[in-house]
Formats: structure tokens, C-alpha cells, sequence
């Protein structure tokens, strides 16, 4: 970042800078999402046209919406456990903001380049489970309750597939550091011809499609939302919750979109990077400084096409039963994983 | 130098409270989230060690996996919301014992083999790859016991739990 604006900033304006950085880079995908997916490509699914009186084609109907949210009376249920109530939303949250922190926008723009970033990112997004599960707990509702219970139980069993599929990525780049990952991507080569890189979409396929499967199930998206079941559990874990702390987890659950679409991006899509060979480039220090202002768009342009698919998904398939979704994780993704991490370890060696 | 022995201090306060909380407060899901405190200090702990690997093991591995499972249990079987009355049985005054003796062989240990030997002013940031070489290295024999009591424990709990 520094390198980006030229001059030499003290390391406290560099810290301003990157959180501020992470900040925007949380909100402006989930706003992104809500708008263009959740208001405006449903309605066109649905043959409908969605939000329109706010601003032109509706756009400033999220404003509207959080201005709504934002007015509404902070209620909670007199039987309720009230602080857990109330830090359950921001655990959620949390979670949220310390994922983005590791994921590599650009040569130097980056929040923070830890060395076993791919781990962390694991790590940290299976800490919003908690969250979830004292919300359900802390309502003092039945419903809640079976909301959160179910939602740990998911989260726990889709948690295993995605640890598992990223490992075939760490095997063939050989680091659990983004930023090498990105750059192995774009300075590899396929047999010999350099002319896109080496996106890991291509040798890692089945990796990727378990990926996105189990990212879908983490972010309770149907047809994985057994958790917030609104047919059978009212809203699940969310039930009891209005006003700015219901907006937090609405905000928590699209943003978690938008980041996990990003991690996504990076490991498998190629992540910031335009393949080095057309450049002339063949590491990263001799990528141009000018990348740090490309690198986000096309970080941005990747991640509305993942979040596309699973908001496409998300509109198109019926809910699983909960004995299919358990049976579907561990029955299915788990094995094959394994299965991908084995010829991965193989092929590896073997070239 | 100085703003590690800081934050050492504040996750040292943190999870000394938190660990007198989870034997002292009177509902059981409140004990398991103070517990969460004390993990994620610990973790805190590591990271200002350097050793970010352990640290994020640490996050993953107790706070991700093992915290989420035991309220998942606690909630599935006996998690009252309010104060409970009988969470405390006759015989806690033995812990204490317990606790001091513990408390003092591991003070002894750590004394024994480092006695007033400092950290290193700039610590290096051991990598992935050093931990994986000395795991699969010259501690593969206890990593493979370790993977053995696992998988007791794993089909020990198949066993009790299918009825056929």
C-alpha cells in the first residue's frame, strides 16, 4: 500500500489504511450481493421487478432498508440470557471481518500477509458456528434453539469437505501463504504454454466444485438453510431478533458470501493476478506497481460471478432433508476429497 | 519488547479471570463461554510467541471444533437458561489440592529446563514447513501413537452409540 500512494507512511496510517480497507471490502460485496442478486435477479426469476421507488431501478432501496433496521426497537425475550443475546450477532460479525484480513487484493495491497493464511481463514470462519449456536441458545425459544442446534451440526459436518478440498491447493502450490498461491497460479504453466497461467479451477476441478458446495452450506444458503428453515422453525436462530442486531446477522451472512467468494478467487480462480507472461513478469517483485489498483477489480469482478452462482443456486434448488444433508457430507464430499487429496499428493510427486 | 510484555499482561488478567469464572459461575453453557475466554487467550499467547501456526491450531482446533461441540451436547441434553443450584458437589475442595500440585510441577518443570534463559529480542516466525519437518521428522513415532488413540477413541464411540 505504501508503494501504491508513493510516499513512506508511518506504520500506524498503514494499519488506519488496511482496516479501513478491510471495512470496505466486507460491506461493499454484501451490498453488492443484496442489491444485484437477493433484490434484483430473484425478482427477475421470480417474473417480478423488485424494488424500484428507491432511486433509479430501486437502488437506494438498501439504504432504505438499513435505515428501517436501524429505527426499529432492539427487543429481546424477557426469559432470554440478555448479554448473551446481544454479543451472539457481533461474534457472528467478528468472524466476518477477521476472514477478509487475510485475502490478497493486489501485490502490496494486502491487510495482512501471514504466512499460514489458507490455515487462519479455516480457522477463524468456523469461529461464527459459536455465535450461531449461543443465539439459539440465549432466545429462550424452542425454535431458536433447534435452529441453532441444527445450524452447528451442519456447519460442523461442511466444515471438514472445504478443510479438505483447500489441501489439494496447498499441495500444488506448496504454501498456505495467499499471496504464493496467487502468484503460482499466474506465473505457472500448462505443459510448456504460459498464455493463462496455471488457475487452479482447471487441475483442481473437483476440489473447487466441493469448495463452493460446502462454502453454500456455511452460509446456511438453501438448499443447505435447514437452520433457518422458515417453513418448520419460524426463522431458526434469527427468531427473536429485530432491529440493528437481526440487520448484523443479515449483513454477516451476505458479507460471509462475499468473502468466502473471494478465498474462492484466490484459490482457485487465479485470485488478483493477470497471467505474468503477458507482461513479461516472472515473480512477484517484478509485478507493476499499477496492479495494486487493477488487482481489486478483477478481485471484485471474480468474486460477483462466485457469489452469482451461489445466489443462483441459492434461488433455484429445494431445501435437503436433514438426514440427506448429513448423509450428503459425509458419505459423499468427505470421501472424494480425500480421494482428490490422494491423486493430487500423487501427480504431484509423479511430476 | 515492551508492548509484547503489555498485551502478555492483558491476556494473562483475561484468562486468569476466565478460568476462576468457569468453576465459579452457576450455569454450565456461561462456563463453557468463559472457558472460550481463557482458549482464545491462549491463543493470544502463542501469537506473541510467534508461533502463529500453534496459534491458529489453537483457534481451529479447541474454539472451532471442541467449544462448539460441547455446547452443541450440553444444549442437546441439560443447558437451563438462569442460575443453577446444583452444578457444585460436596468434594470440590479436593481440586484445590489438585490444582496446587499441578500448578507446582509444571512451575518446576519450566524453571528445571529454562531457569532465567530470555527470549530472543526479535523472535523468528518458525514456518509451516519447520513444524511439518519436525512432526514427520523425528516425531513420527508419537504423532502415530497419537493418531492410534484417536482412532480408539473414534470407533470406541461407534461401538457405544450403535445399538445393532
Amino acid at each position: 500500500m505504501s508503494v501504491l500512494l508513493a510516499v513512506d507512511m508511518p506504520y500506524w496510517l498503514q494499519t488506519i489504511l488496511r482496516v479501513l480497507g478491510g471495512t470496505v471490502a466486507v460491506l461493499l460485496p454484501a451490498g453488492t450481493i443484496v442489491y444485484v442478486f437477493l433484490f434484483k435477479m430473484m425478482s427477475f426469476m421470480q417474473s417480478r421487478l423488485g424494488p424500484m421507488e428507491a432511486g433509479p431501478y430501486g437502488a437506494f432501496q438498501l439504504f432504505a432498508e438499513v435505515g428501517k433496521w436501524l429505527q426499529k426497537e432492539d427487543l429481546y425475550p424477557d426469559r432470554a440470557d440478555k448479554f448473551i443475546f446481544k454479543i451472539a450477532p457481533i461474534v457472528v460479525l467478528t468472524s466476518t471481518f477477521l476472514l477478509v484480513a487475510v485475502v490478497p487484493f493486489g501485490p502490496d495491497a494486502w491487510f495482512t500477509n501471514f504466512e499460514a493464511g489458507v490455515f487462519y481463514a479455516l480457522a477463524v470462519s468456523s469461529v461464527s458456528v459459536l455465535g450461531i449456536l449461543i443465539a439459539g441458545w440465549a432466545s429462550a425459544n424452542k425454535y431458536s434453539l433447534l435452529g441453532g442446534l441444527r445450524a452447528a451440526g451442519q456447519l460442523i459436518a461442511y466444515e471438514l469437505p472445504m478443510v479438505l478440498a483447500v489441501i489439494g491447493v496447498v499441495i500444488q502450490a506448496g504454501s498456505m501463504n495467499f499471496q504464493e498461491i496467487v502468484v503460482a497460479q499466474n506465473a505457472g504453466e500448462i505443459f510448456g504454454w504460459n498464455g493463462i497461467g496455471n488457475p487452479y479451477i482447471l487441475t483442481q476441478m473437483v476440489g473447487f466444485i466441493i469448495f463452493m458446495i460446502a462454502v453454500q452450506a456455511e452460509l446456511t444458503q438453501t438448499p443447505f438453510d435447514m437452520p433457518i428453515a422458515e417453513s418448520e422453525l419460524v426463522s431458526g436462530y434469527m427468531t427473536e431478533y429485530s432491529g440493528f442486531r437481526f440487520l448484523m446477522f443479515f449483513i454477516g451472512e451476505f458479507a460471509t458470501a462475499g468473502v468466502f467468494s473471494l478465498i474462492a478467487a484466490a484459490l482457485f480462480l487465479g485470485g488478483w493476478g493477470i497471467p505474468f507472461a503477458w507482461f513479461g513478469w516472472d515473480s512477484m517483485d517484478s509485478v507493476d506497481n499499477w496492479m495494486n489498483i487493477v488487482g481489486p477489480l478483477i478481485m471484485f469482478t471474480k468474486m460477483m460471478v462466485l457469489s452469482g452462482i451461489i445466489m443462483w443456486v441459492r434461488f433455484s434448488y429445494p431445501r435437503f432433508r436433514e438426514d440427506q444433508l448429513q448423509k450428503f457430507a459425509w458419505k459423499v464430499l468427505i470421501p472424494v476429497s480425500l480421494l482428490n487429496i490422494m491423486a493430487t499428493a500423487i501427480l504431484k510427486v509423479a511430476f | 519488547m515492551v508492548a509484547q510484555n503489555i498485551f502478555f499482561a492483558i491476556f494473562a488478567v483475561i484468562m486468569v479471570v476466565g478460568a476462576l469464572r468457569v468453576v465459579t459461575s452457576n450455569n454450565v453453557v456461561h462456563a463453557a463461554l468463559w472457558l472460550v475466554t481463557v482458549l482464545a487467550g491462549a491463543a493470544g499467547q502463542y501469537i506473541l510467541l510467534s508461533a502463529e501456526f500453534v496459534a491458529v491450531t489453537q483457534v481451529l482446533v479447541y474454539i472451532g471444533a471442541v467449544m462448539v461441540l460441547f455446547l452443541f451436547g450440553t444444549m442437546l441434553t441439560r443447558a437451563r437458561l438462569g442460575e443453577e443450584t446444583d452444578l457444585n458437589n460436596k468434594t470440590w475442595i479436593l481440586g484445590i489440592p489438585v490444582a496446587l500440585l499441578l500448578f507446582g510441577t509444571m512451575s518446576y518443570a519450566l524453571i528445571d529446563s529454562f531457569g532465567d534463559e530470555k527470549l530472543p529480542e526479535n523472535a523468528v516466525v518458525v514456518s509451516t514447513q519447520v513444524i511439518s519437518d519436525q512432526i514427520f521428522g523425528p516425531y513420527l513415532i508419537p504423532f502415530w501413537a497419537l493418531s492410534f488413540v484417536l482412532l480408539a477413541a473414534t470407533i470406541g464411540a461407534i461401538v457405544l452409540a450403535r445399538k445393532d
